[in-house]
């Protein structure tokens, strides 16, 4: 990351702080893993390092790279540690070895990429640990956040929270899950893991950003910056600028997704002027940069079909139906299918997509009786429109939603 | 490090096992390789837990019982111990053992010796 600290005169020393953590944290984490292999004490360290800095930082003034400081600070506990523990071992009658650990010359990665961080998140990713394992471990160990705050992300005890930590933790050493980038023969498909950890960050805070708890909100943030890493360690893989592509497109509309009471806008009706349009030239242009490696995959399209809803004056519906079906060779579920009717209704009338509609099979899902009832409205079936209403707001899963179902049936 | 296959399956992946005339020279050729790479350092198919004895010691006296020590619907139909650089390399290998298109093969790492 960039060692250049944003300092602004006025900037407190905790604030300074503050901004490093956010840098810093995953890379100190990342080459003390690479130097120790042992997870606990690289965390230990890197909080030791920060904790110094609050110290030493208001006393001696900030150092001019916060981050190489944090980085030997961290890096030098974890020597002295190591020592300590060797000097221990010696006592007890094992041979002394040198302080210097030897795992230093740890193999490199086939695939020549020197950055610790990208071994991380490949390691935190890896398919022999749960879902929502690799899920907390990437918060944890890249992004820093504590085990009470990603329990409260995700909404279970704190002490559940340390378990499921504390347990991936030891399957990675004991089950020899190696920390490297993995080789060519797998890179595609580890690749695709790490891109549907982060998405899924991403999500879980967007989604959650209809009135849940602010907290999750900054899933999305995080989800953004470690998108931002990948892309970073990572120049050569389009489905990575895709991603940020997307989480940017999607992010830039968020103040746009509820009105002033606090209910949802649906994208036809929200206030252009609302979004952040540096972000979405950012989303843009990160697209852009995907897209001209001409390796498309399923983020790269889905971040196209942001773009195409975001522009103006209007959507362009028949390059979103085009860009669904090609989405269906990489995905090809019926959430996505229906997608695909939804701008197909849009291009060529609302008969074509209910005619798209009416073959899916989505039990349970409220979106296919809610776009039923769209489609029935526009035809002029009010009867059968308000009765997929009903069964929509029966199947709803927030009250936001249940609101606006309500809302599009009483303007029937 | 060291990992034990379990190699697991019900009656239904036994059956159609049996019934596949190149299961067994299957099994021989990844058996030959994984031989070769270093990677295989035992194993083999078992009877079925029909034919196993289950022993305990308790106060000194040697307890045997007729029959596996659980009744279940997956039994272990046998079990491969491999030495491979890290999980990466076992799950390659594992992937390419014959039972895994039918059964279950559960890679278990051993205690650090």
């Amino acid at each position: 990351m960039n060692p250049a600290t944003p300092r602004e005169p006025r900037m407190s020393v905790e604030a300074v702080v503050a901004t490093a953590f956010r840098a810093e944290w995953g890379q100190i984490v990342a080459t003390l893993i690479g130097m120790t292999g042992d997870w606990d004490l690289a965390e230990e360290c890197a909080q030791d390092a920060f904790a110094q800095a609050l110290q030493s930082w208001p006393r001696d003034g900030v150092p001019r790279r916060p981050g190489a400081w944090l980085t030997t600070t961290a890096r030098n506990r974890a020597v002295d540690r190591l020592r300590r523990d060797r000097v221990g071992a010696a006592k007890q009658g094992e041979a002394a070895l040198s302080f210097v650990p030897a795992f230093v010359d740890a193999p490199q990665d086939d695939s020549g990429v020197p950055d610790d961080r990208l071994r991380l998140m490949f390691t935190c990713c890896h398919p022999a640990l749960a879902f929502e394992s690799r899920v907390a471990l990437t918060l944890r160990t890249l992004a820093g956040l504590t085990t009470a705050e990603i329990a409260r992300a995700f909404l279970v005890a704190e002490d559940t929270m340390s378990k499921r930590l504390v347990r991936a933790k030891r399957k990675i050493r004991n089950a020899g899950i190696p920390y490297r980038v993995p080789p060519g023969h797998l890179l595609a498909e580890r690749t695709g893991a790490v891109l549907g950890v982060l998405y899924l960050l991403f999500n879980e805070g967007y989604a959650a950003s209809a009135g849940a708890a602010p907290v999750r909100r900054n899933l999305s943030d995080e989800a953004i910056r470690l998108a931002r890493t990948l892309l970073e360690v990572m120049p050569g893989e389009p489905e990575a600028g895709g991603l940020l592509a997307l989480m940017l497109f999607n992010d830039a509309r968020r103040d746009a997704r509820l009105d002033d009471a606090g209910e949802l806008v649906v994208l036809a009706d929200q206030d252009r002027s609302r979004w952040d349009g540096p972000q979405l030239e950012e989303a843009r242009q990160a697209l852009e940069a995907a897209l001209r490696r001409r390796r498309p995959g399923p983020y790269q399209i889905q971040a196209a079909i942001a773009a195409c809803h975001v522009s103006a004056p209007e959507p362009d519906w028949p390059q979103i139906a085009a860009l669904y079906t090609q989405l269906l060779r990489w995905v090809p579920s019926e959430v996505v299918r229906l997608n695909r009717a939804v701008a197909v209704s849009m291009a060529r009338g609302p008969a074509a997509g209910l005619a798209l509609v009416d073959r899916l099979d989505l039990p349970g899902y409220h979106l296919l009786p809610a776009t039923r009832a769209d489609l029935l409205r526009r035809l002029g079936r009010p009867a059968e429109a308000a009765a997929a209403y009903a069964q929509a707001i029966e199947l709803a899963p927030t009250d936001a939603e249940r609101r606006h179902l309500v809302r599009r049936r009483k303007d029937l | 490090m060291r990992y034990l296959l379990l190699v697991c399956g019900d009656d239904d992946a036994y059956q159609a096992m049996l019934a596949d005339e190149e299961f067994l020279p299957t099994c021989h050729r990844w058996s030959a390789e994984m031989e070769e790479r270093g990677i295989l350092i035992g194993g083999g198919g078992l009877q079925p837990p029909d034919d196993a004895t289950t022993l305990r010691v308790r106060d000194g006296q040697v307890l045997l019982t007729d029959g596996p020590f659980a009744e279940t619907k997956e039994i272990i139909a046998g079990f491969s111990l491999i030495e491979c650089a890290d999980l990466d390399e076992a799950l390659e290998v594992t992937a390419r053992h014959p039972v895994a298109r039918y059964g279950t093969i559960e890679i278990r790492p051993f205690l650090p010796t």
